[in-house]
């Protein structure tokens, strides 16, 4: 029976795992090493500007380890969504951060480099022509809309990624694609039962999060004819049929079934038995084979963001912070009008209470007094020019603006100086849809370098 | 009466995607999952959350002791009027409520 064992050194690059762990993980031996880069969890910044969210240098560290194991044991290196957002532009510093580590450790490896963004343009003419379709819920969009977003990527499945383990790459590094396919590919181009290949590469895809020590990363996934075994790396760490079927909770609105390019996993029958004291067995998980369609994920600008923070202490301020705020609100709103005279659609101030119910808005259920209550203000505009004059204009009234006429002025605590922090272009996620492909590779390409340089002496 | 986060061991919210936000309950026993599960309403679940209620999934999971709730988020991830980029907050609102 083949067997196909996956080393998964943590849940994303850059979060860091156990040096220990990974060089028990090496001792082991793999066929493969899978590294997911990439995340939307951090909001829709990093796929509006392609950049990553992590330190270039802490990405740097973590991915020289890998690379000194991959060289070691001689098997194939996977980095999935590249860079946080998996667009083009992030797939090439991650392609330079190799060349630098190949470099310096005298290393000449053979790089595939899998892109992932898509043309607006031409997500535009898909649209039109019927091939993309909402999931549930999905943000409305027009072909012209989406012509204008500022990046746009598919999320390539198991297919583009064994296409760029076909090409023979020591290294991969993958554009977006699904947290789970840089764990399955192989096992699945190897004859493991599809089921369990793509049910263990989503217990695995987080690293030992499957595990009782999700901070230690390393997690080894073994897949055969029937069925996954997957045992953490730290010896502290176990994998228990619990640990490991509770992940299928994590992040996924459906515990049961996970969507991915050309079908959808259903661990409903999946049985989870204990080996020993940190290690499970799973069998039973089905594939069901679907239309060949992708993900897309898109982002838009969606203005210039500049914020101001005033803190509250006195107490009747505090007590009467709501109706303090709405009433500068308004006041605010009527001098930029007056003063500045934007296109209403042009801006929004908005004014959240820190202490009162900043996090959950009209949902906070809590009530209660705090000592002191923050107001950060968030003036959002279409142009850059405007949110700063805006957040000027505001300046003097969020130091001094009183609760009532005829009251002295009080001064709140404006923490630092300058009051204002512009935070430059925002953006937000355009697209929860599909875009349907005649074959996998229609909407990727394939680039292979052999990273060519003189040895280091 | 008790609320929720005195009756189990941990109760999660994190987002599924920009799109949509998953709530678990684990309740930690089969003790637990036996007076929680029934006693948790997904109409007042979903009032609390701000959703239609036929946009609430609920799965109750007996052998996890899980009750998990999914929805779509009321703001998109990240959007001009999001306040919980991670939407872990929708947690604390739930394990508040008296059961």
């Amino acid at each position: 029976m083949t067997v196909t064992r996956v080393l998964v050194p943590s849940g994303v690059l850059g979060l860091g795992f156990s040096a220990e762990a990974l060089a028990r993980g090496v001792a082991r031996g793999c066929d493969l090493i899978a590294i997911d880069g990439g995340s939307t969890d951090s909001g829709p910044h990093s796929l509006g500007t392609g950049r990553s969210k992590y330190s270039r240098a802490v990405c740097k560290a973590e991915w020289r380890a890998l690379m000194a194991a991959r060289a070691a044991l001689g098997v194939p290196l996977v980095i999935g969504t590249a860079g946080t957002c998996g667009t083009d532009a992030a797939v090439d510093w991650m392609f330079e951060i190799t060349r630098e580590i190949a470099a310096e450790l005298g290393q000449r490896p053979r790089v595939a480099r899998l892109y992932a963004s898509q043309s607006p343009v031409r997500i535009a003419e898909a649209l039109r022509a019927g091939r993309i379709r909402p999931l549930s819920p999905a943000p409305e969009i027009t072909a012209d809309g989406v012509a204008g977003l500022a990046n746009i990527v598919a999320l390539a499945g198991v297919e583009q990624i064994q296409a760029a383990l076909a090409t023979g790459a020591d290294i991969v590094i993958a554009g977006r694609c699904t947290d789970t396919a840089i764990i399955a590919a192989l096992p699945l181009a190897r004859g493991a039962h599809p089921g369990a290949a793509w049910h263990g590469a989503k217990v695995a895809e987080c690293g030992a999060l499957c595990s009782t020590h999700p901070g230690t990363g390393v997690v080894l996934v073994s897949f055969d004819a029937t069925g996954f075994e997957v045992e953490p790396m730290a010896p502290e760490a176990a994998c228990t049929p619990h640990s490991v079927s509770a992940h299928m909770l994590y992040e996924n609105a459906d515990p049961f079934r996970l969507f991915e390019p050309g079908g959808h996993l259903d661990v409903t029958g999946a049985r989870y038995r204990a080996l020993d004291d940190r290690r499970v067995r799973v069998e039973g998980s089905e594939w069901i084979p679907g239309p060949y369609t992708v993900k897309l994920e898109g982002a838009r600008l969606a203005g210039y963001q500049t914020t101001l923070l005033a803190i509250l202490r006195e107490e009747r301020y505090v007590a009467h912070a709501r109706e303090w705020a709405a009433r500068l609100h308004a006041r605010l709103c009527a001098e930029v009008a007056d003063k500045l005279r934007p296109a209403p659609e042009d801006f929004t101030i908005e004014i959240r209470l820190i202490g009162l119910d900043a996090a959950l808005g009209p949902l906070e259920m809590r009530t209660g007094q705090p000592a002191e209550v923050g107001a950060l203000c968030l003036v959002t505009a279409a142009q850059p020019d405007l949110a700063d004059e805006i957040a000027r204009l505001a300046n003097p009234f969020l130091l001094h603006f009183p609760l009532t006429e005829d009251e002295p002025l009080p001064t709140f605590a404006f923490p630092y100086s300058p009051a204002q922090t512009s935070r430059g272009a925002v953006y937000e996620f355009a697209l929860n849809h599909v875009l349907a492909l005649d074959e996998p590779m229609a909407a990727f390409r394939l680039e292979v370098d052999a990273i060519a340089h003189a040895p280091a002496a | 009466m008790p609320r929720l986060r005195e009756l189990t061991r941990k109760v999660a919210a994190k987002n599924a995607g920009p799109f949509q936000v998953t709530v678990d309950v684990f309740c930690g026993s089969p003790q637990a999952f036996a007076r929680v599960a029934p006693a948790l309403d997904t109409a007042r679940v979903a009032r609390l959350f701000g959703v239609a209620p036929q946009l609430m999934r609920r799965f109750d999971i007996p052998d996890l002791q899980v009750v998990k709730f999914s929805f779509p988020r009321p703001v998109v991830q990240g959007s001009r009027f999001d306040r919980d980029m991670h939407g872990a907050q929708f947690a604390t609102l739930l394990e508040e409520i008296e059961i």
